[in-house]
C-alpha cells in the first residue's frame, strides 16, 4: 500500500465504492443473462418437442 | 426460372447492418464476448494497479489525485453511454431494427452505474477539497441531472408493457432528454458561476495532466470502454433472448 | 381550434376539474415553508423567489395528469387524433388551456403569496415577469410528459420523474431572474435564456408530444 497520507480514507473509499458498483453491475448482468438463456432454452424445447 | 428467383429474393443487408438481424447479432456477440471480457479485465486491472500503486501524489491534491483513474473514465462513459443510446434510438425510430432498440435499453443500466460511480467518486474527491460531502459544483450537478434522466428512461421502459410501444416512447424520451441535458448543462454552469471558481474537478481536460498520470489514465479509460462494450453486447443478447422467449410464450398461450 | 380551447377550459373549470387545486397547493406550499425553515423574515426574503418558483412549478406538475387522462379514458383522444386538426395543434391547444387554468392563476397569485414570504419590494415585478414567461414552458413540457405516460395506469409519479428533470433549465433561469431582480442586479441574460427556452419549447415540443401520443394511440 503506498503512503496515502492524510487522504487515505478518501482514496480508499472512492476505490471501494467504485469497484463494488462495478462488481455488482457485472454480477447482476451475468445472472440476468444466464436466467434468460435458460428460459429461452426451456421455451424453445417446449415449442419443438420433436426436435 | 432463375431470373424470377433473383428478382424475387429481397436484398440482404450487408456489412454492419447485417447485425440488425438478431440471430446474426447473437452469433457475433458469442464470438466476440470472451475476448472482450478478458481484454476489459486486463486493461482495467492493469490500469488501476498502475495508477494506484505506481504514480506519485499531486502537490496540491495529495494522494486524492489517484481518484482520477476512476472518476474520469466513469464520467466519460456516463456521457458516451447516453450518446450511444441516442444513436441507437434514432436508428430504431428510422430503420426499425429491434436490435438497436434493445441495445439502447441494454446500455441504460450500465450508463446509470457509470454516472453513479462518477458522482460518488466526485463527491468523495471533493470532500477534503471543499469540506462538504456534496457541493453543487457545475460538473457534479450536471451529472446528477444526467442520473435523473437515466432513471426516467429506465422507468419508462419498465412501465410500458408492449415492447414496440416502449421502444418508441423511450426513443422519443431519449431524443428530447438529450436536448434538455445539453440545455441543463449550460443552465447549471450559469447557475453556479459564482462559486467554486478554481476548485472544480477539472483535472482531466483543462489542466495539463503530466505524462506520469496520463498513461495509466489512458489504460483505465480503455478498460472502462472495453467493459462498457462487453456489458452492452452481453445485455443486448440477453434482451434479444428475452424478447424471443416472450414471443414464443405468447404463441404458446394462443394455441 | 377555438372550440377545442373553449371545451378544455370549461372542463378544467367545472367542479372536479381541478381549477382551484393548483392554487390551493401553491398556497399550502408557501405556508408550509416557514414551518420548515423557521420564521426569520430575513431568511425567508432571501429564499422567497426560489420557493415561489418551486411552488408554482410543483402546482403546475400536479394538474398535468388530468390533461390527457380524461380524454384518453373516454376515447376522445382517438377522435381528436382523426380530426382535421393536426395532433400537434391539438396538444398545443391543450397546453394553452392548461396554462390559462393553472399557470396564469399562479402568476397572479404569486405576488400575494410573496407577501407571506417577505419578498422585498424590488422582487415583485421580476417574479411576475419570470413566472409569466416560464409557466407556459412548464405547461408545454408537461404536455409532453403526459403524452408519454398517458397509457400507463397511475402514471402520475412516473410522469413527474420524467418531467421534473426537463423543468430544470426553466427553473434555473426563471428563479435566477426573480432572484437577481430582487437584488437589483442585471436580469437580461437569464431573462433572454428563459424567453428563448419557452419560445423554443412552444415551437418544437408539440411535435415530440404528438409523436408520443400517436404511439400510444396505436
Amino acid at each position: 500500500m503506498p503512503d496515502l497520507g492524510k487522504y487515505a480514507d478518501t482514496v480508499l473509499s472512492a476505490y471501494a465504492v467504485s469497484i463494488l458498483l462495478l462488481i455488482l453491475l457485472v454480477v447482476l448482468t451475468l445472472r440476468q443473462g444466464t436466467r434468460a438463456r435458460r428460459t429461452l432454452q426451456e421455451v424453445e424445447k417446449r415449442s419443438k418437442p420433436n426436435a | 426460372m432463375s431470373m424470377t428467383e433473383d428478382t424475387a429474393r429481397p436484398k440482404r443487408p450487408s456489412g454492419f447492418w447485417s447485425y440488425a438481424n438478431p440471430v446474426k447479432f447473437l452469433g457475433l456477440s458469442e464470438r466476440v464476448l470472451p475476448t472482450l471480457w478478458v481484454l476489459a479485465a486486463i486493461s482495467l486491472v492493469a490500469g488501476l494497479i498502475w495508477g494506484f500503486f505506481f504514480t506519485p501524489d499531486d502537490f496540491r491534491q495529495g494522494s486524492t489525485v489517484k481518484i482520477i483513474y476512476l472518476h474520469v473514465p466513469s464520467a466519460m462513459m456516463a456521457i458516451n453511454a447516453w450518446a450511444m443510446m441516442l444513436v441507437a434510438s434514432l436508428i430504431w425510430l428510422i430503420r426499425r431494427h429491434h436490435v438497436s432498440a434493445l441495445a439502447a435499453k441494454a446500455a441504460a443500466p450500465v450508463g446509470v452505474v457509470m454516472t453513479l460511480i462518477a458522482l460518488c467518486t466526485g463527491a468523495i474527491w471533493g470532500q477534503p477539497m471543499w469540506g462538504t460531502w456534496w457541493a453543487w459544483d457545475p460538473r457534479l450537478t450536471s451529472f446528477l441531472i444526467l442520473f435523473l434522466f437515466y432513471l426516467g428512461y429506465i422507468a419508462l421502459w419498465e412501465a410500458i408493457e408492449e415492447p414496440d410501444t416502449a421502444a418508441d416512447l423511450t426513443s422519443v424520451l431519449c431524443l428530447v432528454g438529450s436536448v434538455f441535458a445539453v440545455l441543463s448543462r449550460y443552465a447549471v454552469n450559469f447557475w453556479n458561476q459564482g462559486l467554486h471558481q478554481g476548485a472544480s474537478l477539472s483535472l482531466d481536460k483543462e489542466e495539463n495532466v503530466a505524462d506520469v498520470f496520463y498513461f495509466p489514465l489512458l489504460v483505465c479509460i480503455a478498460g472502462f470502454v472495453l467493459l462498457f462494450l462487453a456489458l452492452v453486447l452481453y445485455r443486448t443478447g440477453t434482451e434479444i433472448r428475452l424478447r424471443r422467449a416472450r414471443a414464443l410464450q405468447a404463441r404458446e398461450a394462443r394455441l | 381550434m377555438k372550440a377545442l380551447l373553449r371545451r378544455d377550459l370549461m372542463l378544467a373549470v367545472r367542479a372536479g376539474g381541478g381549477f382551484g387545486l393548483g392554487l390551493a397547493f401553491f398556497l399550502i406550499v408557501t405556508v408550509l415553508v416557514p414551518f420548515g425553515v423557521g420564521p426569520q423574515s430575513e431568511l425567508l426574503s432571501r429564499i422567497a423567489p426560489g420557493i415561489l418558483w418551486l411552488g408554482a412549478l410543483l402546482a403546475c406538475l400536479l394538474s398535468l395528469d388530468r390533461l390527457l387522462a380524461l380524454d384518453w379514458e373516454d376515447g376522445t383522444l382517438d377522435l381528436l387524433a382523426t380530426s382535421p386538426l393536426p395532433l400537434e395543434a391539438v396538444l398545443s391547444i391543450k397546453a394553452l388551456a392548461h396554462w390559462i387554468t393553472t399557470g396564469l392563476p399562479l402568476v397572479l397569485a404569486a405576488p400575494v403569496l410573496a407577501v407571506l414570504l417577505n419578498l422585498p419590494p424590488a422582487g415583485y415585478l421580476w417574479l411576475i415577469v419570470s413566472l409569466a414567461l416560464g409557466t407556459p414552458a412548464l405547461s408545454v413540457i408537461g404536455t409532453f410528459g403526459a403524452a408519454l405516460t398517458v397509457g400507463v395506469k397511475r402514471g402520475g409519479l412516473l410522469m413527474s420523474l420524467l418531467v421534473l428533470p426537463l423543468y430544470v433549465p426553466t427553473l434555473i433561469f426563471g428563479a435566477e431572474v426573480a432572484r437577481r431582480g430582487t437584488e437589483g442586479m442585471q436580469v437580461m441574460t437569464p431573462l433572454l435564456m428563459l424567453a428563448g427556452i419557452t419560445a423554443g419549447v412552444i415551437a418544437l415540443m408539440p411535435f415530440a408530444s404528438a409523436a408520443a401520443l400517436r404511439v400510444n394511440l396505436r
